[in-house]
């Protein structure tokens, strides 16, 4: 035996090899659960999945197996999604570069975070209930405005802390590069930071609107739901998940399997806008410092 | 601007040799409780190289980050004391800062371009400050600074893409053009060539020499050759204090004190 033989039967090896072993498990587990999921959708909606369901609103008797297909609800989940993503970016950009350039690490800083931290924990549900005593003081009615605040509501926190998180690995000499030229701290934030993070603060924006587009509960209250398609921000509208969620509570199986194939429009639509803005934000990436 | 400069420049020079840039009155700083620089009395030569020597810690560089006040980017720091620019406080309250860094440009230890294009990086500064009114104006500008860095026969086919995608060496000429395009009348230099390799050294050692006649350059530098090399006026610091400040010439033929003499002869 030469003297670089590896002693296998030694603690510290077993260890190693135990350890990879547990992790390699854990990994095809969850591996295993996401194509899963996909294999589900995918076997039992695709059958379904029609050209109807994709170009047309419901017809009468539609949940009890008749003709027509879910547009209005495709239509109203990429309103709503769309929407409060936006109206989310509008608030969570301006916070989390409040963040990063005024208030750093301070005791405010920390307070803002924690208050963030724990709005990102509250159930969509206890939003959508928010949200429906909020339009009963207001007098508001069911609508895709109500349902695009209220989405903005759950993706905020979402956004602003994943931001944050991106935003506080700026690179500190790339901040003082700018500094040094009798730039503004504001200057530095909207010009610097922002360019330099964009993939980061892209992906943070995928995030909630991830979030957004798959919320059933919040919107069950507020943006109700309706077989037609919106068109005004005051009429109430249907979403993704709702229609799912009608059509596998339904007792026929035609209809159920037309909730697997609305599951799969569903994630399509995710998977698409994730790769899409993976794509971008690697086109973006193109003048960040590394 | 620069233009008139370069004219006026021979003549100045030959007016203002001692006339002081920079003055510095009683500096102190502080960083908590440690005190990092310890009554500082001295004066920079307009439209000369100064270089600040001195062993690693003696409070060199944040002598230099007190002229531009980026030391207060540290948190937990104090300073009681005078930096006059021109004769005016920097300190004083009416000073907007961005209005220093503009006429106090720095160069980094290690070249920092901005996350966008070589172009888009010349054009920054001096699109914060207002300072052109149209593209062409810019564009004019751009190869101006890039020229007056040495840079712009290497990158003028390629002005759009990344400032990253440029070697280190010419990234840190690409941050000396855009620290000239906003104008600034001093440049101060933290040890800017210990990050380059030989060549781009001698590089950026050129082009400060070439401009030392336009602008007060400040040069924190450990290496004594470079300082022999760059200086007109020397500043010899040890542990926070300044040992000794004058001419190259006498400083580093006839040292006055035994430290500096020390430290020249490679002691310490």
């Amino acid at each position: 035996m030469s003297l670089f033989t590896k002693k296998h039967w030694q603690r510290r090896h077993l260890t190693e090899t135990f350890m990879k072993f547990i992790m390699r498990v854990s990994l095809a587990i969850v591996a295993s659960a996401l194509g899963l999921i996909l294999w589900i959708v995918i076997v039992r909606g695709f059958p379904s999945l029609s050209w109807d369901m994709v170009t047309k609103i419901p017809e009468g008797g539609y949940y009890m197996g008749k003709g027509g297909g879910i547009l209005n609800a495709i239509i109203g989940s990429a309103y709503l999604a769309t929407g409060g993503t936006l109206l989310a970016i509008l608030f969570s950009v301006p916070i989390a570069l409040y963040l990063k350039t005024y208030l750093g690490d301070s005791k405010w800083g920390q307070y803002v975070r924690l208050s963030l931290d724990v709005l990102w924990g509250i159930p969509s549900i206890v939003y959508g209930a928010f949200g429906f005593a909020l339009m009963i003081i207001l007098g508001m009615r069911a609508s895709l405005l109500a349902g695009i605040i209220i989405l903005a509501f759950i993706e905020l926190p979402i956004m602003t802390r994943a931001m944050d998180e991106v935003i506080r690995r700026m690179p500190t000499d790339l901040e003082h590069a700018a500094l040094a030229l009798g730039s503004t701290k504001f200057e530095v934030a909207l010009r610097v930071v922002t360019r330099q993070m964009l993939p980061g603060i892209t992906t943070a924006i995928l995030l909630g609107f991830g979030r957004g587009i798959g919320d059933a509960a919040s919107v069950l209250f507020t943006a109700g739901y309706t077989d037609r398609i919106p068109s005004s921000l005051m009429n109430p509208t249907a979403s993704l998940p709702l229609a799912v969620f009608f059509q596998l509570g339904s007792p026929y199986p035609e209809v159920q399997e037309r909730g697997y194939a609305a599951a799969l429009i569903l994630t399509i639509i995710v998977l698409a806008v994730s790769l899409g803005s993976r794509w971008l934000s690697s086109r973006l990436n193109r003048y960040t410092v590394k | 601007m620069l233009f008139e400069m370069q004219e006026q420049a021979p003549a100045l020079q030959k007016e203002n040799k001692m006339t002081p840039h920079i003055q510095v009155k009683n500096l102190n700083v502080y960083y908590g409780k440690q005190q990092a620089l310890k009554n500082i009395n001295i004066e920079i030569p307009k439209n000369q190289i100064t270089t600040i020597m001195g062993p690693s810690g003696c409070g060199k560089t944040t002598l230099l980050k007190t002229f531009n006040r980026f030391f207060e980017l540290t948190e937990n720091t104090q300073l009681t004391g005078e930096v006059l620019v021109d004769g005016q406080n920097i300190y004083s309250p009416d000073v907007d800062v961005t209005e220093v860094r503009k006429v106090v440009g720095l160069l980094a230890q290690r070249p920092t371009p901005l996350p966008m294009s070589i172009y888009d990086n010349i054009v920054y500064g001096m699109q914060i400050h207002k300072m052109k009114k149209d593209r062409s104006e810019y564009k004019t500008a751009v190869k101006h600074y890039l020229e007056v860095a040495g840079l712009w026969e290497e990158v003028q086919s390629r002005l759009h893409e990344p400032a990253t995608s440029l070697s280190i060496g010419q990234q840190q000429r690409l941050c000396l053009a855009r620290g000239l395009a906003v104008e600034p009348e001093i440049i101060l230099g933290d040890e800017p060539t210990s990050a380059l390799d030989p060549i781009s050294s001698q590089h950026i050692e050129g082009r400060l020499i070439d401009l030392k006649d336009q602008y007060t350059t400040v040069i924190v530098t450990h290496t004594l050759r470079q300082a022999k090399r760059l200086a007109d006026y020397v500043i010899y610091m040890y542990l926070g204090e300044v040992i000794e400040a004058g001419p190259a010439k006498e400083v580093f033929s006839n040292p006055k004190h035994e430290r500096t003499k020390q430290y020249l002869e490679g002691l310490f």
